[in-house]
C-alpha cells in the first residue's frame, strides 16, 4: 500500500489508478516458438506495466494484456510480439496525464 | 465506403495542427483517433513550446487549459545521494508569451485544441483505431479502420496524413521504415502526483501561474542514457523517467520503468520535493530518438508522415517534440493546399513536404544535434565517470576544514589527473560541440 511519506505505491497500485474499458480479447499475440529458444526475455523487464510474466511450470510467457498502458515498447524490443491497438477505443484512458 | 478530401491519423498536437489548416481553408478533412478522446492515450513531460500554436491561435494561453507557465528552469547531475546544478530564472520569461513555454496535461490540452480545429470545421471521430492503408496501384487511396460496423470500415481520400505518433505501425506499413528498433525508441513512464498549489508554489518557489520545469541527468537512469523530470502543474507535479530501450537489453538485473521511476523519486534530492503526495495517475509513453541520420522517408504516393511518427523530436537537453509536431503537421497541410488544384498527392507532388522541413527550424535542429546521442552513447564516461568528478571535485573544495585551500587545490588537480585523460576529455567535449549540444 501507500505510504504517506515516502509516496511509493506497488505497480498494481499504480495500475489502478489509469482509467480503462478492457475487451476479453488480447490485442497482443506472441510466436511462442521464439520464447522457448529465447535468453534474454526482454519482454519481462522493458513493459512499463509488466505485463508479461514468464510461467517457469508451463515455459510460457504469459500476457496480462489487460494491464497494458499501450505504449508499444514491447513490440519495438521484440519481434516475436504482435501488437495492435485495443479495437473501438478501448483500453486506456488517462484523465491526469 | 465513404470518402474525404483528406484523412489525418491521429488527433495529437501534429495531426490537430495540420487539420485545423486544412479545415480553416475549406477543405473536407477528417480525423481519426483511437482514444474515446483526443488525449486518452496521450502523455509527455511536458512543457508545450508554442511559438507555432501561438501563430495559429494568437495569446491561446489565455483560453488554453495551460496549467502554469516555465518561469524557473534546473538542470541537474544527480550523482549518488546529490546533485550539481544549474538554475535559471528569468525575469524575461516572466512575461507574456512567457518564452513560448507552457507546462500543460496532455489529456487535457488535446482535448482542448480539437475543439478548436472542430471549431474550423475538421470532423474528428474518436474510437477509431487505423489498422492499414487501402491501395491502388502502388498508391496509398485511403486506409481501413476497426470500427464496431464491419461494413463501414474503410474511408477514401485524395491523401492521407500519418500522425500516430512515437509508436507508428502504418508508417512501417507503408514501407517508410523497417520496424522500430529499440534503439530509435526511449521508453518513458510518469506520475502525476497531487500536493495542492501552496505546497507546490513553496517547495518549488513560485507565486501565482508560475511554474518549473526540473530536468536531471546522470544517475536519474543510472549508468544509462535516460533522464529524469519534474514540472509543476497548478496543483500536482508530473514526474517521470525515461530511458532508451536498447539501453536495458542484456543489462544484468535489468529494472523495468516503473522500478527505475520509484528509485528516481526516492532519490535524496528528489524525495523531498515528493514526499506527502497522493499518486492521481500512472502513464506510458515512448519517445522518438532516431535521430537525424536514421530518420524514415516522410512521405510517399499519397501518404505524409508528420510528428513523432516521422521522428522529429530534438533530444540535445530536453524533449522537444510538440513545436515539430505542429510544425511538421502544417507544413503538411501548406503542401496539401499547394497541390489542391490539381488533386495531385504523389511522391513527386508531396516532396514539396521534404523541401519545407529541409528549410525549417524541423530538420535544420535535428540535423544540428544529430551526433548528441550518439556521443553520449558512446562516451558512456559522460554519464558515469564524469559527474561523479565532478561532484567529488566540488565537495572537497567546499568542505570546510583546516586544510589550506592551496593544499586542497593541489590534491584536486592530482584526483582529477588520475582520473580523466586530458586527451580524452577533451576531444569529448569537442565532439559533443560538434554534436551540437
Ligand atoms: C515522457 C515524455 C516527455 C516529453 N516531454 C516533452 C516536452 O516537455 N516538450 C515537448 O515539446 N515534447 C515532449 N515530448 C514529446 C512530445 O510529446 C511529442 O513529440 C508529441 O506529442 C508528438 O505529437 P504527435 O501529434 O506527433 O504525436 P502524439 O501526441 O503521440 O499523437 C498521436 C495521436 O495519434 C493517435 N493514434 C495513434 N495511432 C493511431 C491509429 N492507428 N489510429 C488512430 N489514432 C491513432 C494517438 O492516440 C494520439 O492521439 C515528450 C514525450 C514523452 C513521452
Ligand atoms: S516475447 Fe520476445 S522477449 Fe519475451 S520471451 Fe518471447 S521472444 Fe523472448
Ligand atoms: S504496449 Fe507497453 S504497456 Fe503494453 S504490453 Fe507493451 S510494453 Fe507493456
Amino acid at each position: 500500500m501507500a505510504t504517506e511519506e515516502t509516496n511509493q505505491l506497488s505497480l498494481d497500485d499504480k495500475l489502478f489508478t489509469v482509467r480503462r474499458k478492457t475487451l476479453n480479447q488480447s490485442h497482443i499475440t506472441l510466436d511462442e516458438r521464439l520464447c522457448s529458444e529465447c535468453l534474454n526475455r526482454i519482454c519481462t523487464y522493458v513493459c512499463p506495466a509488466e505485463v508479461y510474466v514468464w510461467d517457469e511450470a508451463a515455459k510460457k510467457i504469459d500476457v496480462r494484456y489487460e494491464n497494458c498502458l499501450e505504449c508499444g515498447a514491447c513490440r519495438v524490443a521484440c519481434e516475436a510480439i504482435e501488437w495492435a491497438n485495443p479495437a473501438w477505443g478501448t483500453g486506456i484512458a488517462y484523465k491526469n496525464s | 465506403m465513404t470518402k474525404c478530401e483528406v484523412v489525418i491519423v491521429g488527433a495529437g498536437p501534429a495531426g490537430i495542427a495540420c487539420g485545423y489548416v486544412l479545415a480553416e481553408a475549406g477543405v473536407d478533412v477528417i480525423i481519426l483517433e483511437r482514444g474515446q478522446y483526443p488525449g486518452a492515450k496521450n502523455m509527455f513531460g511536458g512543457i508545450f513550446f508554442a511559438d507555432q500554436m501561438n501563430k495559429l491561435i494568437p495569446e491561446f494561453y489565455t483560453e488554453a487549459p495551460v496549467e502554469r507557465f516555465v518561469a524557473k528552469k534546473h538542470y541537474a547531475l544527480l550523482i549518488n545521494d546529490s546533485e550539481v546544478s544549474l538554475n535559471i530564472d528569468s525575469e524575461e520569461h516572466k512575461k507574456p508569451p512567457y518564452n513560448h513555454s507552457y507546462i500543460v496535461r496532455r489529456s487535457v490540452f488535446d482535448k482542448w485544441f480539437a475543439e478548436k480545429a472542430k471549431a474550423q470545421g475538421a470532423t474528428i471521430i474518436c474510437g477509431t483505431a487505423v489498422t492499414d492503408f487501402v491501395w491502388r496501384d502502388r498508391r496509398i487511396i485511403g486506409v481501413t479502420a476497426d470500427t464496431a460496423d464491419d461494413d463501414d470500415n474503410v474511408l477514401l481520400a485524395d491523401v492521407v496524413v500519418c500522425a500516430e505518433g512515437a509508436n507508428s505501425m502504418l508508417s512501417e506499413k507503408a514501407g517508410l521504415r523497417n520496424r522500430l528498433s529499440m534503439r530509435a525508441r526511449c521508453i518513458s513512464v510518469k506520475e502525476v502526483i497531487e500536493l495542492g498549489k501552496d505546497v507546490i508554489d513553496e517547495r518549488f518557489g513560485l507565486t501565482a501561474r508560475e511554474g518549473a520545469a526540473y530536468e536531471y541527468f546522470a544517475d536519474a537512469t543510472p549508468g544509462m542514457l535516460g533522464d529524469g523530470f519534474i514540472y509543476t502543474n497548478m496543483e500536482t507535479l508530473s514526474v517521470g523517467v525515461g530511458v532508451v530501450i536498447s539501453e536495458l537489453y542484456g543489462r544484468r538485473n535489468p529494472p523495468s520503468p516503473n522500478q527505475l521511476l520509484d528509485r528516481f523519486k526516492n532519490h535524496p534530492c528528489i524525495r523531498p520535493l515528493v514526499k506527502g503526495g497522493k499518486t492521481l495517475e500512472y502513464s506510458a509513453h515512448m519517445i522518438p530518438m532516431d535521430g537525424f541520420r536514421n530518420l524514415p522517408r516522410f512521405y510517399t504516393d499519397g501518404l505524409m508522415l508528420v510528428g513523432d511518427a516521422a521522428g522529429f523530436v530534438n533530444n540535445s537537453i530536453c524533449h522537444e517534440g510538440v513545436n515539430m509536431a505542429m510544425a511538421s503537421g502544417i507544413m503538411a497541410a501548406e503542401t496539401i493546399l499547394a497541390n489542391r488544384q490539381e488533386r495531385r498527392y504523389d511522391a513527386r507532388a508531396l516532396r514539396q513536404y521534404e523541401h519545407r522541413l529541409k528549410n525549417s527550424f524541423v530538420l535544420q535542429n535535428m540535423k544540428n544535434s544529430r551526433d548528441f546521442i550518439d556521443i553520449l552513447r558512446t562516451h558512456k564516461e559522460l554519464l558515469n565517470n564524469y559527474p561523479h568528478l565532478v561532484q567529488d571535485v566540488i565537495t572537497s573544495y567546499f568542505k570546510v576544514s583546516d586544510v589550506p585551500k592551496s593544499t586542497v587545490k593541489r590534491d584536486i588537480s592530482r584526483m582529477l589527473r588520475s582520473r580523466v585523460s586530458v586527451v580524452k576529455a577533451a576531444r569529448t567535449v569537442m565532439a559533443l560541440m560538434r554534436g551540437g549540444i
